[in-house]
C-alpha cells in the first residue's frame, strides 16, 4: 500500500485488499486505477471495479481493506471519504505521502457516516511503514509488510 | 421477460438481505420502477429525484457501465445481468 502511494505521488493512489468473506483477514492486495488521477481525488475505474468485485463473488472473497493515499493532508478520513463511504465491513486504511521520508498509515472503519479509529499491527518487514497510529478499540486488524507474494 | 439484479451488501436493507434479486422491464427505468414496487427505496438508492442515476452509483447490464450505453434509457433483453455497485470514491 505504501509503495503503491509512493509510486502514484502526488496524485492519489487507492485500492483494496481482498480475503476470504468473514474472516477480516486481507490477504490479496490489488491495486486500482484512480480514474481521476487526481491529488485530491480518487475513483476506482468503474469498469476495473465490476472485473474485481465479481472476482471476489465468484471466489467468495470481500473487500478487507479500501484503501487510498493523501497526498498533502494527514491520514484521516475526509469529508468526501466519508459521504462515498460504501462498504459498511471494510477496514477503510488510509496513507499520507506528505512527508517524503515518512509515510503514515492509519486504519478506520466508515458506517453511516461514523469514523472509528481502529488499531494497526504490524508485521513483517516493520521498516516498511515509519510510523502507525496505535488505537484503542477491542480489536485489532493485522497488516502484513513483508514483500508482496 | 426477467433480469437477474445484483445488489451491493449496503443496499440489502432493500431486499431483505437478498444478494441477486429478478425484476422485469424493456428498459433500466422500468426495471427500477418494477424492482421498487416489491423493495421499497431501492429505486431512490440509485435514481435521483430528477430522474438521473446518481453519479456515485455505478450500475452495469453485463459488463457494460450503463453511462456508456444509454443510461437509464438502455435497453434490456430477458436474461440479462445488471448489476448495482457504488462507487469508491473519495478525496
Amino acid at each position: 500500500m505504501v509503495a503503491h502511494a509512493r509510486r502514484d505521488h502526488p496524485d492519489e493512489a487507492c485500492g483494496i485488499i481482498a480475503g476470504p468473506a468473514g474472516s477480516d483477514s486481507p490477504e490479496r492486495l490489488v491495486e486500482m486505477i484512480n480514474a481521476e488521477r487526481s491529488p485530491t481525488f480518487y475513483r476506482f475505474d468503474s469498469a476495473e471495479q465490476l472485473a474485481v468485485w465479481r472476482w471476489m463473488d465468484d471466489h467468495d472473497e470481500e473487500p478487507v481493506v479500501i484503501y487510498h493515499s493523501h497526498t498533502a493532508t494527514e491520514a484521516y478520513p475526509s469529508r468526501t471519504d466519508v459521504k462515498f463511504a460504501s462498504e459498511p465491513n471494510a477496514h477503510y486504511v488510509l496513507i499520507s505521502t506528505r512527508e517524503p521520508e515518512t509515510a503514515m498509515v492509519r486504519s478506520f472503519r466508515i458506517v453511516d457516516g461514523e469514523i472509528t479509529e481502529e488499531p494497526v499491527e504490524l508485521t513483517g518487514d516493520e521498516l516498511a511503514v515509519q510510523t502507525y497510529k496505535i488505537g484503542h478499540t477491542p480489536t485489532s486488524i493485522v497488516y502484513d509488510c513483508a514483500e508482496p507474494r | 421477460m426477467s433480469v437477474e439484479v445484483r445488489i451491493p451488501t449496503i443496499l440489502r436493507t432493500h431486499t431483505g438481505g437478498e444478494k441477486i434479486v429478478k425484476g422485469d422491464g424493456d428498459t433500466l427505468s422500468a426495471l427500477f420502477a418494477d424492482l421498487d414496487t416489491r423493495h421499497n427505496g431501492l429505486s431512490g438508492r440509485v435514481i435521483t429525484g430528477e430522474g438521473a442515476l446518481h453519479r456515485f452509483v455505478n450500475v452495469y447490464v453485463n459488463d457494460e457501465d450503463v453511462r456508456f450505453t444509454g443510461g437509464l434509457d438502455t435497453a434490456l433483453n430477458d436474461g440479462d445481468s445488471v448489476t448495482i455497485l457504488p462507487a469508491v470514491a473519495g478525496g
